[in-house]
C-alpha cells in the first residue's frame, strides 16, 4: 500500500526493491491473484462481444491512432486552438508545468471561491500531482464521488487500476467498510451498496463549493471538455457547485467534435467491454445568461509534468495517445500477478512501465521496463495502436546506455565476444553442458533463481553440432 | 531447394533431438539441409536487456553466416522474431541494413516455412495421442502464426488436438526475466501450465524450446503431468 508518494523514493534503488518485495509478497497471495483474475473473466467475454460489433476493429484501431497521431504531433497548433476556444466559452485554462504548479494553481482557486468542501470525480490526473494529499494538508474537505474512487479513499488507498480502482476488493469488504464509516447495515447486494454511497453523496454534491474532475478530451475546435463516466456522479461534480476545476495532462486535445465519434466507443470497448459508456458528457463553459444551472466558474488545468520530454523522444511520442482505457492492464499477466499496488505508481501496468520511467526518471524506475516478458499482449489490445512492449525495450536500452549495471554491462561485454567467435562459443557450449549437473549442485545467483521454483533438464550427451556432424558422416 | 538450419544456441546445447527433427522433415519434403557451424547465437539475450551495441555485433555475425542462404529456417518463433523483426530495427542506418533486410526475408520459424513457404500441412505423421498447442508470444505476435501450427498438427494421423482456457497467456519465461523477476515469471508458469494441463492432454506442442523449457521446469517442480514436445518431434515421427 506504498503507492502514489508525492516524493521520489528516497535511497536509490528503493523503487526496485520495493516492487520485487511486494511482488514476491504478491505472488504468494494465490486467492487474491485468482480473484483479480475471475474479475476480470467478464471483461474479456463483453470486450469480444463488442469488438465484434464493430464492422472492422482493425480498421477502427487505425482511424482512433490517427486522431491521437495527429493532435499529439500537433499539441503546439491544437492547444492554443484549444484555448481560444475554451476561453470563448467562458472557461479559463491555467497551464502547469508540474504537479507543484497544478496544486498551486488548484489551491489559489479554491481559496479565491472561499471553498470549504470539495467533491471530486474520478481523475488520474490529480493522482499523478497528489492533490488530495495537499487539499487536506490545507484543511478542505474532499470527497471522491466515483463509487470506486470513495472506496479507496475510505480504505487509504490508492486506486489499485486505472480504470476500475477498487477491482480487488471483495464485496463483503465493501459492506464491512461501509458499515464502519457509514453506519450502514451489512447487505450482499451490489445495487444496494450502490445506493449507500449514492445516498451519502447527495448532499455532499449540494454542500461542495467546488466540483473537480478530469478529462477524457479536449476538443480543440469547440473548446469542449469531454468527460466518460458510468455513474452521473461526473456530470453532478460538474454541475452542482459553484466552481468547476477540470484538470488534465495536455496530451488529452484532439482536433475535431467527430474524432470523438470513433474514440468513445473505442474507449468503453477496449477498457471495459461496453458498447459506450453510460454517460459521455461535453462540458463547453460554465453557466450562461438565463442557463438553470451549471457552475459559475470553469477552470481548465493543464499539466506537463515532463509530457513535452515524451513529445520530444520521437521513437516513443506515441505513448502520449493514451487514452487510459486500462486494456492494456486487463490483459496483461505482469498486472495480473502482482497485482496493481506493486508498480508504486500511478499508471499501474504495461502503459504505466512504459511512460513512469518518464514521467519520474528513467535511472529509478527502469526495473519496471524489465519486469515483462515481452509477450506483447498490451500491443495488441490498445485501441490507439501504442507500440507498447517494444517502448520497453527502448526504455531498457536507453538505461543501458545511461545508467549500465556494471556487473551486467561486464557479462554482456563478454558474452558478445564469445557469440562472435563460433570455436569459443561452440567451447562454452561444451562447458556449459558438463558442469550443468555441478552447477546445479552448486546453485550460481543465476541458476538458483531459476531452481528455485523450476527444474532443469540434464545436459544431453552431446551437442547439436556433433550430432548434425555424426549425421553426416 | 537448400534450406539452412538456424540452430538457436539452447537448442544446440539442450535440445539437439528439434534440431535434427526439423531437418527429417525438411529432407523428407526432398529439400537439402545444410548447417553453418559458424553460427552461435541470435543475439537476443543481449538485445532484450537493452545492450544493444552487443546484440549488433552477434547480429552481424549471424549476417555474415547466413549470407547467401536460400533460405533460413529455425525451430524457435523467439529467436527467428529477432532476426525477421528486431536484426532490421537494431541494424537500420547503418550498412548492414541490407543485409538484414535482405536476411528477414529469408528467415522463417519451423511450422511457418512448411505451410506459409512450401505450402505444406500434412508431412504424414502419425501421433496417436491427445495434445494442446501452447503458442509462443513472440511467434504469435511478432510472426503471426495462430494456425498455421494449428493446421499441421490437424493433419497428424490420430492427433486429438484440444485448446486450453489461457490460450494467449505468456508462458513467462521472456529470457532473463525468468530470473531476475523469478517469482512473477514461475506465477505465469503456473497459470498456463495449469491451463494447459486442465485439457486433460498427453502432451504440450511448442514451436519454441525456451517456453519447453520453462512449462516443463515448472510442471517437473510439481511433480505434474503432462510434459511439452516440440511441433517438429512430431511431424518427423522421433517422439517417443
Ligand atoms: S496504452 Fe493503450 S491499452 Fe493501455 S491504457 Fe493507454 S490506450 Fe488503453
Amino acid at each position: 500500500m506504498t503507492a502514489a508518494l508525492p516524493s521520489s523514493p528516497p535511497a536509490a534503488g528503493a523503487a526496485k526493491r520495493q516492487f520485487l518485495h511486494d511482488a514476491a509478497e504478491h505472488v504468494r497471495d494465490v486467492g487474491h491473484r485468482e480473484f483479480v483474475r475471475r474479475a476480470l473473466g467478464g471483461y474479456y467475454t463483453s470486450r469480444d462481444t463488442q469488438k465484434a460489433r464493430y464492422r472492422d476493429w482493425e480498421q477502427a484501431r487505425d482511424a482512433a491512432s490517427m486522431a491521437k497521431w495527429s493532435a499529439v504531433n500537433r499539441l503546439d497548433e491544437l492547444l492554443p486552438r484549444f484555448e481560444a476556444a475554451f476561453t470563448a466559452n467562458g472557461g479559463q485554462v491555467h497551464w502547469a508545468r508540474d504537479a507543484e504548479e497544478a496544486r498551486r494553481i488548484v489551491l489559489e482557486l479554491l481559496a479565491t471561491a472561499k471553498a470549504k468542501a470539495v467533491i471530486k470525480s474520478k481523475c488520474m490526473t490529480s493522482e499523478e500531482i497528489h492533490l488530495n494529499q495537499a487539499l487536506e494538508a490545507d484543511g478542505y474537505g474532499v470527497v471522491e464521488s466515483d463509487l470506486g474512487e470513495f472506496i479507496q479513499q475510505l480504505r487509504g488507498e490508492p486506486p489499485y487500476h486505472f480504470v476500475f480502482p477498487c477491482m480487488h476488493v471483495r464485496r463483503d469488504e465493501i459492506s464491512d467498510l461501509f458499515g464502519q464509516h457509514l453506519g450502514t447495515p451489512p447487505t450482499d447486494s451490489p445495487e444496494e451498496l450502490t445506493m449507500i454511497a449514492r445516498r451519502h453523496m447527495r448532499r455532499l454534491y449540494v454542500d461542495a463549493d467546488v466540483g473537480i474532475t478530469g478529462a477524457n478530451f479536449l476538443v480543440a475546435e469547440t473548446g469542449q471538455i469531454s468527460i466518460t463516466e458510468n455513474e452521473g456522479n461526473a456530470r453532478l461534480t460538474a454541475a452542482l457547485p459553484r466552481m468547476h476545476i477540470a484538470i488534465a495532462g495536455i496530451e488529452k486535445v484532439v482536433e475535431r467534435l467527430d474524432d470523438l465519434a470513433v474514440l468513445l466507443p473505442m474507449l468503453a470497448t477496449a477498457g471495459a467491454g461496453q458498447p459506450m459508456t453510460c454517460y459521455n458528457t461535453l462540458y463547453a463553459g460554465p453557466r450562461r445568461e438565463g442557463e438553470a444551472d451549471g457552475p459559475e466558474e470553469m477552470h481548465l488545468v493543464l499539466l506537463d509534468n515532463s509530457r513535452t520530454a515524451l513529445l520530444a523522444d520521437a521513437e516513443q511520442r506515441d505513448a502520449l495517445h493514451c487514452i487510459r482505457c486500462g486494456a492494456c492492464l486487463n490483459v496483461c499477466p505482469i498486472f495480473k500477478n502482482v497485482g496493481g499496488f506493486t508498480y508504486g505508481t500511478t499508471y499501474q501496468g504495461p502503459i504505466g512501465s512504459v511512460i513512469t520511467p518518464h514521467l519520474r526518471g528513467l535511472k529509478e524506475w527502469n526495473h519496471l521496463s524489465g519486469a515483462s516478458s515481452l509477450c506483447g499482449a498490451c500491443t495488441d489490445a490498445c485501441p490507439v495502436r501504442i507500440d507498447i512492449h517494444h517502448h520497453l525495450l527502448h526504455n531498457r536500452r536507453n538505461a543501458a546506455r545511461s545508467s549500465p549495471d556494471r556487473l551486467e554491462r561486464i557479462g554482456q561485454k563478454l558474452f558478445a565476444a564469445v557469440a562472435r567467435r563460433p570455436w569459443l562459443f561452440a567451447t562454452g557450449g561444451w562447458l556449459f553442458r558438463k558442469t550443468l549437473g555441478l552447477a546445479k549442485a552448486i546453485r550460481p545467483p543465476v541458476l538458483s533463481a531459476w531452481l528455485a521454483t523450476r527444474d532443469l533438464p540434464p545436459a544431453p550427451a552431446q551437442s547439436f553440432r556433433a550430432a548434425w556432424k555424426r549425421r553426416q558422416r | 531447394m537448400t534450406i539452412s538450419l538456424f540452430i538457436p544456441c539452447f537448442v544446440d546445447q539442450m535440445t539437439p533431438q528439434v534440431g535434427l527433427a526439423v531437418a527429417t522433415v525438411l529432407e523428407r519434403l526432398g529439400h537439402t539441409v545444410e548447417f553453418r557451424p559458424a553460427q552461435t547465437c541470435c543475439g537476443q539475450p543481449s538485445f532484450n536487456a537493452g545492450y544493444q551495441d552487443e546484440a549488433r555485433a552477434v547480429a552481424i555475425h549471424a549476417l555474415e553466416v547466413f549470407a547467401g542462404a536460400e533460405a533460413v529456417v529455425g525451430p524457435s518463433g523467439s529467436c527467428v522474431a529477432m532476426m525477421r523483426v528486431f536484426y532490421p530495427e537494431l541494424l537500420a542506418g547503418t550498412p548492414h541494413e541490407t543485409a538484414a533486410l535482405d536476411l528477414a526475408a529469408r528467415t522463417f520459424e519451423f511450422g511457418e516455412f512448411l505451410v506459409r513457404k512450401l505450402g505444406v500441412t500434412d508431412v504424414g505423421a502419425r501421433f496417436p495421442h491427445r495434445v494442446t498447442y501452447h503458442d509462443g508470444c513472440h511467434g504469435l505476435r511478432e510472426l503471426r502464426l495462430r494456425e498455421e501450427p494449428r493446421q499441421l498438427l490437424r493433419a497428424v494421423r490420430d492427433l486429438e488436438l484440444v485448446e486450453c482456457d489461457e490460450p494467449e497467456s505468456c508462458c513467462g519465461f521472456g529470457g532473463l526475466f525468468s530470473v531476475k523477476f523469478p517469482m512473477v515469471s514461475t506465477a505465469m508458469a503456473e497459470v498456463k501450465a495449469g491451463s494447459l494441463a486442465r485439457t486433460d492432454c498427453d502432451y504440450i506442442v511448442s514451436s519454441d524450446p525456451s517456453c519447453q523449457l520453462q512449462l516443463d521446469g515448472w510442471l517437473s517442480r510439481q511433480g505434474k503431468r503432462p510434459r511439452t514436445i516440440h511441433l517438429a518431434e512430431i511431424l518427423a515421427g522421433t517422439a517417443s
